[in-house]
């Protein structure tokens, strides 16, 4: 298991590699569908908001508050991913950011910009709202909630040792990629094996 | 509040925080199953923690409170639509309490007003039987999942698939492979063979209401539900598509009359946090008796 702390600097993504499971502990944004799309045609980030350095989690997470008044997430897991992928190299290469928080991995053109930008795909285990969950220890800030509602504002969350395995590198490297090839070639064997 | 909005509102709230027990027996054997050390070891196991926290807890398995489906069986001359603005108001207050997510968006303008009520939200299907029996069945079926469902036209000559069973399972198993990763596996797979394109997957989804450890009645199908399981879980998909032995937890299929112009195969996919429970309600609208 490695440790990471947020801000990420560019060389200890970039020697991260594939099947490498981490500990995330530090910031993380939320942003999903909306706000990928938002940020792809010009939309700008809320004032005083920058996410440099940061990292992008595909999530809307189920918050409520507390008898305080203050915000806790419920529930938190990860979102399919690849509905990013027209947008996510793009949001790499405005705004810095060095890791993406997701399920399910992206495709060529995320792992064009993971690989040119320095950023590295991240899979979280999709469903384990609970477990993750438990691993945000604070809300900071929620911006565009009026615009987008709840699930798909940007919420600013603090956590510790958020569990997730590294599936796209900056090298080029995507398990899902390698997966995805193996399968399909046991697929065909098995098909072609029962027909003999 | 009357009696019937409570019980489904601990319909809702126990169906979105806990999975059924075969399910979660299916889950354990899973997690026995794959190497340890591995990620898919890794993912399996904040599965299980996950499955146990959200129990105790009692908040959602999953942020994606879904689709919410419920399934009526009810005698003759039941009150259909007393049925329907209490289960309309329990959604409501299950969403407050955060037992749902605020889930359900206008179609068109995406706007969330936080009720998830709209139209066609939540979804309802009637059955009646010649029994006095109420039963209520809940299904909470995320998006992840619902994404990969997939349905094919026979013959499709880019699978090799003609119009019989072998077809079928070509069909099955391409779904399969599509799906990796996306669905959050390892999952179950409602198929429907036959139907029309609505029911086809109408009927695909009533699988899920079967316990993953039933058999199948009909041998023909029971076949071709162990046949996809095995051929799946050779593939080294994996939990989360991170590669491993357990890609699917179980199959269900059924086949439905098609006309001769027409050979659909429906496949509906349920990720690992296969939401699922029912009630059995009495008179006066309480729980008698859970169903799974």
């Amino acid at each position: 298991m490695i440790s990471l702390t947020t801000p990420l600097d560019e060389s200890a993504v970039r020697a991260l590699k594939v099947g490498d499971e981490v500990a995330i502990s530090g910031v993380l944004f939320t942003g999903r569908d909306a706000v990928h799309k938002y940020l792809h045609e010009g939309g700008a980030l809320p004032e005083g908001l920058s996410l440099r350095g940061g990292i992008i989690y595909h999530c809307g997470p189920v918050v409520i508050k507390d008898e305080a008044g203050r915000w806790k997430v419920v529930a938190a897991g990860p979102t399919t991913s690849i509905r990013e992928e027209p947008y996510q190299w793009q949001i790499m290469r405005d705004h810095g950011i060095r890791g993406v928080i997701g399920k399910g991995g992206m495709g060529p053109r995320t792992q064009a910009a993971c690989k040119e930008y320095g950023c590295v795909y991240l899979h979280a285990v999709g469903g384990a709202a609970q477990v993750l969950a438990e691993r945000i220890t604070a809300v900071r800030n929620v911006y565009l909630m009026e615009k987008f509602g709840s699930p798909e504002a940007i919420w600013e969350i603090e956590v510790r040792d958020f569990p997730c395995v590294v599936t796209m590198d900056a090298k080029g490297q995507s398990l899902h990629e390698t997966v995805f090839a193996s399968s399909k070639a046991k697929l065909e064997e098995l098909l072609a094996a029962q027909n003999k | 509040m009357n009696v019937l909005q409570e019980s489904l509102i601990e319909l809702i709230r126990r169906t979105s925080a806990e999975v059924p027990d075969d399910v979660s027996r299916a889950i354990l054997a899973a997690l026995e199953r794959e190497k340890q050390g591995t990620i898919a070891a890794s993912a399996m196991r904040i599965i299980e923690q996950n499955i146990e926290l959200a129990k105790r807890k009692s908040q959602p398995i999953c942020q994606d409170t879904g689709s919410v489906l419920f399934y009526v069986d009810c005698p003759v001359g039941y009150d259909q639509l007393a049925f329907e603005e209490a289960a309309r108001a329990a959604v409501k207050e299950a969403t407050r309490k955060g037992y749902l997510r605020q889930n359900s968006v206008d179609a068109i303008t995406g706007k969330n007003d936080g009720t998830n009520l709209g139209p066609g939200a939540p979804t309802l299907h009637f059955h009646q039987h010649r029994g006095p029996e109420v039963e209520v069945r809940l299904v909470l079926k995320g998006g992840g999942c619902e994404n990969v469902g997939a349905q094919y036209s026979l013959p499709d000559e880019s699978l090799k698939a003609n119009r019989d069973l072998e077809g079928c399972k070509r069909a099955v198993l391409d779904a399969v492979l599509q799906a990796q990763g996306k669905g959050c596996g390892p999952g179950v797979l409602g198929v429907c063979i036959g139907g029309d394109r609505a029911t086809g997957y109408e009927y695909s989804k009533l699988q899920f209401l079967r316990r993953l450890d039933d058999r199948n009645p009909d041998p023909v199908l029971d076949k071709f539900e162990q046949d996809i399981m095995n051929i799946a879980n050779e593939l080294g998909i994996g939990p989360m598509g991170f590669g491993g032995k357990t890609t699917l937890l179980g199959v269900k299929a059924c086949a439905v009359n098609r006309v001769p112009a027409s050979y659909f195969v429906s496949v509906s996919y349920m990720c690992w946090a296969f939401r699922r429970q029912g009630v059995k309600l009495a008179e006066d609208g309480r729980i008698e008796q859970w169903l799974y």
